[in-house]
C-alpha cells in the first residue's frame, strides 16, 4: 500500500499507484457473461490521461466541478481519475434518481462539466431542468450509437487529447469532491469531502480490512456512494488490487461472479444481504434429512471454533460448499448503507463468511465504526476507526443519546449551506442525529434516530421535506410528512416508514376520490421513497410567523395518537 | 410480430405466474412495486424471466424509474 501520508491530494495518490502497480490488473467489467474489458494499471492510465488532456482543452482547470452520472464500470473511475488529475472536483450523482432530480443537483453544484452514458443522457436531455442549468456547458457521453441525437454532448470515447496533460496539485484542505447525502427537495445536502477526508478515511479502513495486489473487490454498491467510492475505488487503487464492475445486476449474475473471479471483498446493502441469506436458507432447507443434519452439525462445529475471532482457513475446509460457492476467497462481506439485523449477520458469521457491518455517514467521510471481529458482535455496529473520536451527547439513564463524531474525516461542511452546516457541526463534532450508546467493550449500539428522516434497507436517505412536493395542492386544509419513527420512537432501526399526516377542510371527508389522488401521487415518488400511511389530524398544525409548519411541534402533538390505530396502510 | 398488447398480456401473465398469483388479477397500469409487494431485488429476477420468454436482453438501464406493467412492456416490445 501507499503510504498515504505522503500525498496531498487524491489525484496525486492515484497517480502514484498507476505507477507503482503498473502491472497489476486493476479493474475487470464484464456485462452477463461476457468479459468486456481487464485493464492493468498502467492501462488505466493511458486511458485517463488523453482525457485528462481534453478536459484541459476545453477549459477544465483546478476547483473545476465535474460530475458523473453513470452506473458502476470501468469509465467511471477514469474520469474520475482525469476529474482529479486536473485539480478538479468530483461531484458524483446518482444515477437511479429523476432527470429533474439530476438537474436540480447539478445545478447546485455547478458543476460546468457532465460525464455521463447514452441511456442517462438521453432521458436528461430531453428533461426540461435542462434549460435551467445553464451552469453544465460540456457534457460528455459514452457508448453513444453510432448514428445517435447526441444533442450537444460530445462522445466521450472521442474525448482524447494529444500530448501529456498537466497534474495539477491541490492541498489536503482543498475540496475533493462534494458529494449529496440527500435533499432533491428541499434543502440540497452537499457534502464538501477533502482530499484529506479520503486520505484519512483509507488508511484507517485499510487497517482494518487491508487490499494488496491480487485482491479483487466486486462493486454493485453505486460508486456515487460514498462506500463503494472509498472501498471500490480509492482503497483498492492505493494499494495495487482489483476491481470487478458487472453492467447487469441480475442476482443470478452477481452468483456467478464470486467463483468466477475469485471476489475477496463484496459490500452490500441489508436488502442485498437479506436477499442472500433468504436464498441460501431455501438451500439448506432443501437438503435430504440425513445431509441437512450433518450439515448442522458441520455449522455449529464452526460455531464454536469460530467464537473469538474468523478462522477462515478452517471454516473453508468444514463448509467448503457453501464457501465454494462464494468463490473460496472471500475475505469477508461489507454491510453498509443503512442498520443491518443481527440475525442476517449472525447468519453469515455462523457459516464462517465474516461480515464487517459498521455504521457511518456521507458527512462523516464513510465509515464511523467497523466491526473488526476481534470478536464478531451481530448486536452492535462496531468500535470507532482509529482516528474517530465518538461521543455521547446527553444521555438517558441507560446510557443512550445522539452520537456525535469528530474526526479528520469530517466533511468541511455542505456546500452553499453555512446555517446547516453550523446546525450539523458543532465546535468540531459531527452531529450525526443517530441514537446510540457505547457499551463497555468500546463497541456502539444503535437504537434510533433523533431527526426526521429514514434510511431504507436499500441504504437510501429519504428525508420528508424532499417529497412533500408531490403532495402539493393535495384538496385538504394542510399536510405534513413524518417519519413514523420520528413521532412515535422505538428502539429499533428497522422497517422504517414515512406517514402522511392530513388535515381535512371543515366537513371534508377522507374519501376514495381522495385516497386514489393520494395514492396516484404517491406512485409517482421512486418506490423507495413512498409513504406508508396516512394519519389524519383535526387540528390546525402550528406554524411559525413566516407560517412554516413546526414539525417538532406537530409530532409532539401526533406522538400523543395510538400509532397502531391513527395510521391507515396506503 | 407481436403487438403491444399481446407482449403486455405476456407480462402481466408472466409475472402473474412468477409470483403465484391468479392470471388475470394483475392490470397493465397497476404499479408491480405496490401490487406484487416486491422490492428492486425481485423486480431484476422477474426481469430476467421476461428476458427469458421474449429471447431479448434487457439493460439494467432501460427499467430504470420503470414501476408499470404497461412502460415494462413498452420497453420490452422496443427490443423485439
Amino acid at each position: 500500500m501507499l503510504d498515504l501520508s505522503q500525498y496531498q491530494s487524491v489525484g496525486e495518490a492515484l497517480r502514484e499507484a498507476l505507477d507503482r502497480f503498473s502491472d497489476e490488473v486493476c479493474l475487470i467489467e464484464a456485462d452477463r457473461e461476457r468479459e468486456k474489458e481487464r485493464l492493468t494499471y498502467n492501462e488505466f492510465k493511458k486511458r485517463g490521461l488523453p482525457l485528462a488532456k481534453a478536459l484541459q482543452e476545453a477549459g477544465f482547470s483546478t476547483g473545476d466541478r465535474a460530475s458523473i452520472i453513470m452506473t458502476n464500470q470501468s469509465k467511471w473511475l477514469i474520469s474520475a481519475y482525469a476529474i482529479f488529475f486536473c485539480g478538479g472536483v468530483l461531484v458524483p450523482l446518482d444515477y437511479k434518481l429523476t432527470p429533474d432530480e439530476q438537474w436540480q443537483l447539478l445545478k447546485h453544484s455547478g458543476a460546468g462539466v457532465l460525464i455521463t452514458e447514452y441511456p442517462i443522457w438521453r432521458q436528461l436531455s430531453a428533461s426540461a431542468g435542462r434549460a435551467a442549468t445553464p451552469n453544465v456547458k460540456t457534457v460528455l457521453v459514452t457508448e453513444a450509437p453510432a448514428n445517435a441525437d447526441l444533442a450537444g454532448a460530445q462522445r466521450w470515447e472521442e474525448s482524447r487529447g494529444e500530448g501529456e496533460p498537466t497534474f495539477m496539485t491541490r492541498k489536503r484542505s482543498d475540496t475533493a469532491s462534494i458529494v449529496y447525502s440527500s435533499g432533491t427537495g428541499g434543502r440540497p445536502k452537499g457534502c464538501m469531502m477533502t482530499h484529506e477526508n479520503y486520505l484519512e478515511q483509507c488508511v484507517a479502513l485499510t487497517s482494518i480490512y487491508p487490499f494488496w495486489p491480487g485482491v479483487r473487490y466486486l462493486s454493485i454498491l453505486p460508486t456515487n456512494h460514498a462506500i463503494d467510492f472509498m472501498v471500490g475505488f480509492f482503497g483498492p487503487f492505493t494499494c495495487g488490487a482489483a476491481v470487478v464492475h458487472l453492467r447487469t445486476l441480475r442476482p443470478e449474475y452477481v452468483r456467478e461472479a464470486f467463483p468466477k473471479y475469485k471476489i475477496t471483498y463484496v459490500s452490500l446493502v441489508p436488502l442485498v444481504l437479506k436477499n442472500l441469506q433468504k436464498g441460501l436458507q431455501a438451500r439448506f432447507d432443501a437438503l435430504p434429512p440425513g445431509k441437512r443434519k450433518i450439515f448442522n452439525v458441520l455449522v455449529a462445529v464452526n460455531k464454536a471454533l469460530t467464537k473469538s475471532r474468523p478462522r477462515l482457513g478452517l471454516s473453508r475446509l468444514l463448509l467448503k460448499q457453501v464457501h465454494e460457492a462464494f468463490g473460496g476467497e472471500l475475505l469477508a462481506i461489507i454491510v453498509g448503507g443503512a442498520f443491518t439485523e443481527p440475525q442476517t449477520l449472525q447468519f453469515f458469521y455462523d457459516l464462517g463468511i465474516p461480515v464487517a457491518n459498521g455504521y457511518g455517514l456521507t458527512e462523516a467521510g464513510t465509515a464511523i465504526t467497523v466491526n473488526d471481529l476481534k470478536p464478531f458482535r451481530a448486536d452492535t455496529v462496531g468500535k470507532p476507526l482509529p482516528g474517530m473520536e465518538v461521543r455521547i451527547l446527553n444521555p438517558a439513564p441507560d446510557g443512550v443519546g445522539e452520537v456525535a463524531v469528530r474526526s479528520k474525516t469530517v466533511m468541511s461542511g455542505y456546500l452553499n449551506s453555512p446555517e446547516l452546516t453550523a446546525e450539523t457541526i458543532i465546535d468540531g463534532w459531527l452531529m450525526t442525529g443517530d441514537l446510540g450508546k457505547i457499551d463497555e467493550t468500546g463497541h456502539l449500539q444503535l437504537s434510533g434516530r433523533k431527526k426526521n428522516m429514514i434510511v431504507t434497507e436499500e441504504g437510501k436517505n429519504i428525508y420528508p421535506e424532499d417529497i412533500e412536493k408531490v403532495f402539493e395542492s393535495l384538496p385538504v386544509k394542510e399536510f405534513c410528512i413524518f417519519a413514523a419513527n420520528y413521532i412515535w420512537p422505538k428502539r429499533s432501526l428497522t422497517g422504517e416508514q414515512l406517514v402522511l399526516v392530513l388535515h381535512m377542510d371543515q366537513g371534508q371527508k377522507y374519501d376514495e376520490v381522495l385516497q386514489r389522488d393520494v395514492n396516484a401521487r404517491n406512485q409517482r415518488l421512486l418506490n423507495y421513497k413512498r409513504v406508508h400511511g396516512v394519519v389524519l389530524l383535526d387540528e390546525d398544525f402550528p406554524r411559525t410567523a413566516s407560517l412554516k409548519i413546526k414539525r417538532n411541534e406537530l409530532a409532539a402533538r401526533l406522538a400523543k395518537l395510538d400509532s397502531a390505530a391513527a395510521i391507515r396502510p396506503l | 410480430m407481436r403487438t403491444l398488447e399481446q407482449t403486455t398480456q405476456e407480462v402481466l401473465d408472466l409475472a402473474a405466474k412468477h409470483f403465484q398469483l391468479p392470471v388475470g388479477s394483475l392490470a397493465p397500469e397497476d404499479d408491480f412495486f405496490k401490487k406484487l409487494g416486491i422490492d428492486s431485488l425481485q423486480t431484476l429476477e422477474l426481469l430476467s424471466r421476461l428476458e427469458n420468454h421474449f429471447a431479448i436482453e434487457l439493460p439494467d438501464y432501460e427499467v430504470q424509474g420503470v414501476s408499470d406493467f404497461k412502460t415494462l412492456a413498452q420497453r420490452i416490445q422496443s427490443r423485439l
